[in-house]
């Protein structure tokens, strides 16, 4: 038997353990060394960040999670950025669920995030969890009329009226942003259709490989930010991690008594090349501030991004290897097809 | 009476939430319609209990084949029913310790909780990951160049393929950012590819869609489509 003979028939569990490899190996690798790949972001997902950075402090923003364990992997990390940067950024934020297990989705990606990086903000003042409500667009389309239809209470019980932020939530209306992360229907369409569209709402949409191509349609108008799959999360993940170290390095120098437009460009500075910090040390606008927030800037720009905010980026190398080895199974698999077909073999 | 009622309701119900979304006056009927539809949703998932108790029951009367599994269905079911309905292992709310029933059943370490955590999520994920496996076989197997057609379409794959990665960016980071070639850097190519090629395509498909279903939606009003009534008519 030739060796294309061989790779015609070999068995397709060989295949599976290619892949296997080439999911593993670099899962193994990234966990070792803590590398991760370099990403540029798109203006898609620039535009993302963008709607919900140019809004002011407070603001209010509905963040619906529908999606379930199965999509986790590929919107987990996306959606954790979201709350990352709402949570930096002050916004309230909304949490509601049109996927059963929705819930369980806000409440692990609420507990990673508010309890272990924002242990400040308050439940039913900063944040409020809704959970999930049956009817599809339904919901939708009740809470764009009357939120309090749908949400009487939270997801824990207590009545909406009893819950301080809720005070001047009558509707979908009174939201100054929606951010939705969606597996499928209902999802990102149906917000696109029942909600961003007929009120007008800003609307940034983080959503699976599949269902991207389909949304696509509906940017920039409908749709102001779309991540499309872990690609579209690692992107996003870079841009809001950049951004959060800058802010937090220009709140400390501000508290350490700095201008506020040195003060950000200082941060800008520190936060693009953290190894500046030291010769910054030594600057004249350094010696204006106290030796603790000197310190202060000076770690909180060496301080390494916590795993959960570059789970994105860490996916892209498993993905990176996969998509390599599918490229090269298309093309061998031609070659075997072709090469039987020159022996008067193919089909 | 069986088919002419649903008739009226499906027929009233179309018609007034079409008037409530073009005549303002009559918008808060379309909210009342809307309402019910939530209630209907809610209702669904009895139906959907019942109706997936009656088909596992059947199988396992019947010994069809595969019967064993009903049993695993039917079993996971009222085992998820039970400790959801009777929130076993749930701690009283904090703000209402004298109500055992006041408590959170998706709290951690509920059973509720467990049951979501250690069978339903490791469950779901590991079967979306298989699906890795089977499209990297498919790659091998199926996916042939044997036309023009094929052959642009594996052309696009590869280029979306590569420019989803990093390996996208490290093959034609040669050609300059700024030049007038930029646009054939890979990851530039697969982002056209996505909002020109991708975004016609999809909004001819959408608008073509959206046409269907409002002709088959009219004919669903005027009674000429009867097929979501079951019966084979």
């Amino acid at each position: 038997m030739s060796f294309l003979q061989r790779i015609e028939n070999a068995d397709r569990r060989w295949v599976f353990l290619l892949m296997g490899l080439a999911v593993a190996v670099p899962i193994i690798y990234i966990g070792l060394t803590g590398k991760t790949l370099p990403e540029k972001a798109t203006p898609l997902a620039e535009s993302a960040f963008e709607v919900l950075d140019d809004l002011p402090s407070g603001s209010r923003i509905l963040l619906a999670w529908d999606f379930d364990p199965a999509s986790e992997g590929e919107l987990g990390p996306m959606a954790t950025s979201f709350i990352r940067q709402c949570s930096q950024k002050g916004h309230r934020m909304y949490f509601i669920a049109l996927w059963p297990v929705g819930a369980q989705m806000i409440r692990s990606t609420t507990t990673k995030v508010i309890g272990g990086y924002y242990p400040d903000l308050e439940y039913g003042r900063d944040w409020v969890d809704l959970g999930f409500k049956a009817g599809n667009e339904a919901v939708i389309k009740t809470i764009a009329t009357d939120f309090r239809q749908m949400f009487p209470a939270d997801a824990r019980g207590t009545s909406v009226s009893a819950i301080p932020m809720m005070e001047g939530i009558a509707s979908l209306a009174d939201f100054d942003a929606i951010v939705n992360v969606s597996a499928g229907y209902p999802g990102s369409k149906e917000w696109v259709l029942y909600a961003a569209t007929p009120l007008k709402k800003p609307l940034v949409v983080g959503c699976t490989g599949v269902q991207a191509p389909l949304m696509y349609p509906y940017v920039p108008n409908q749709v102001r930010g779309l991540l499309g799959a872990i690609k579209g999360a690692a992107e996003y993940e870079s841009v809001v991690n950049g951004w959060v170290r800058e802010d937090s390095i220009r709140k400390t120098l501000v508290a350490g008594g700095m201008a506020e437009s040195e003060a950000a460009s200082t941060a800008t500075t520190l936060a693009r090349d953290p190894d500046d910090a030291g010769a910054w040390s030594e600057t004249a606008a350094a010696a204006s501030l106290t030796p603790e927030s000197k310190a202060a800037v000076i770690a909180l720009a060496a301080a390494p991004t916590p795993g959960i905010f570059l789970e994105a980026q860490r996916r892209m190398g498993p993905q990176l290897v996969a998509h390599l080895l599918m490229i090269g199974l298309i093309v061998m698999g031609n070659l075997v097809f072709f090469a039987s077909r020159r022996r008067g073999g193919g089909r | 009476m069986k088919r002419t009622v649903p008739l009226i309701i499906t027929a009233t119900v179309g018609v007034v939430l079409i008037v409530s979304n073009f005549i303002p006056a009559f918008r808060a009927w379309g909210e009342e319609a809307t309402t019910f539809f939530s209630i209907i949703a809610a209702i669904a998932f009895v139906l959907g209990g019942g109706s997936l108790l009656k088909v596992h029951l059947r199988k396992i009367s019947d010994r069809n084949a595969g019967w064993g599994y009903s049993i695993v269905v039917l079993g996971t079911f009222f085992a998820t029913l039970a400790v959801g309905l009777l929130k076993i292992g749930v701690t009283p709310n904090p703000a209402f310790p004298d109500m055992p029933w006041a408590g959170d059943v998706q709290a951690r370490g509920t059973a509720f909780w467990w049951a979501y955590e250690y069978t339903f999520k490791p469950l779901t994920s590991t079967m979306f990951a298989m699906l890795a496996f089977y499209i990297a076989s498919a790659a091998f197997r199926a996916f042939r160049a044997k036309n023009l057609e094929a052959m642009l379409l594996l052309g696009t794959a590869f280029i979306i393929l590569l420019g989803r990665t990093f390996a996208g960016y490290w093959l034609t980071s040669w050609i300059p950012i700024d030049g007038p070639f930029s646009g054939l850097r890979i990851e530039e190519l697969s982002v056209y590819i996505m909002q020109v090629f991708n975004t016609a395509g999809n909004r001819a498909i959408i608008i073509g869609i959206a046409l269907g279903i409002a002709s088959t939606s009219l004919k669903i009003l005027m009674g000429l489509d009867r097929s979501y009534l079951g019966g084979g008519n």
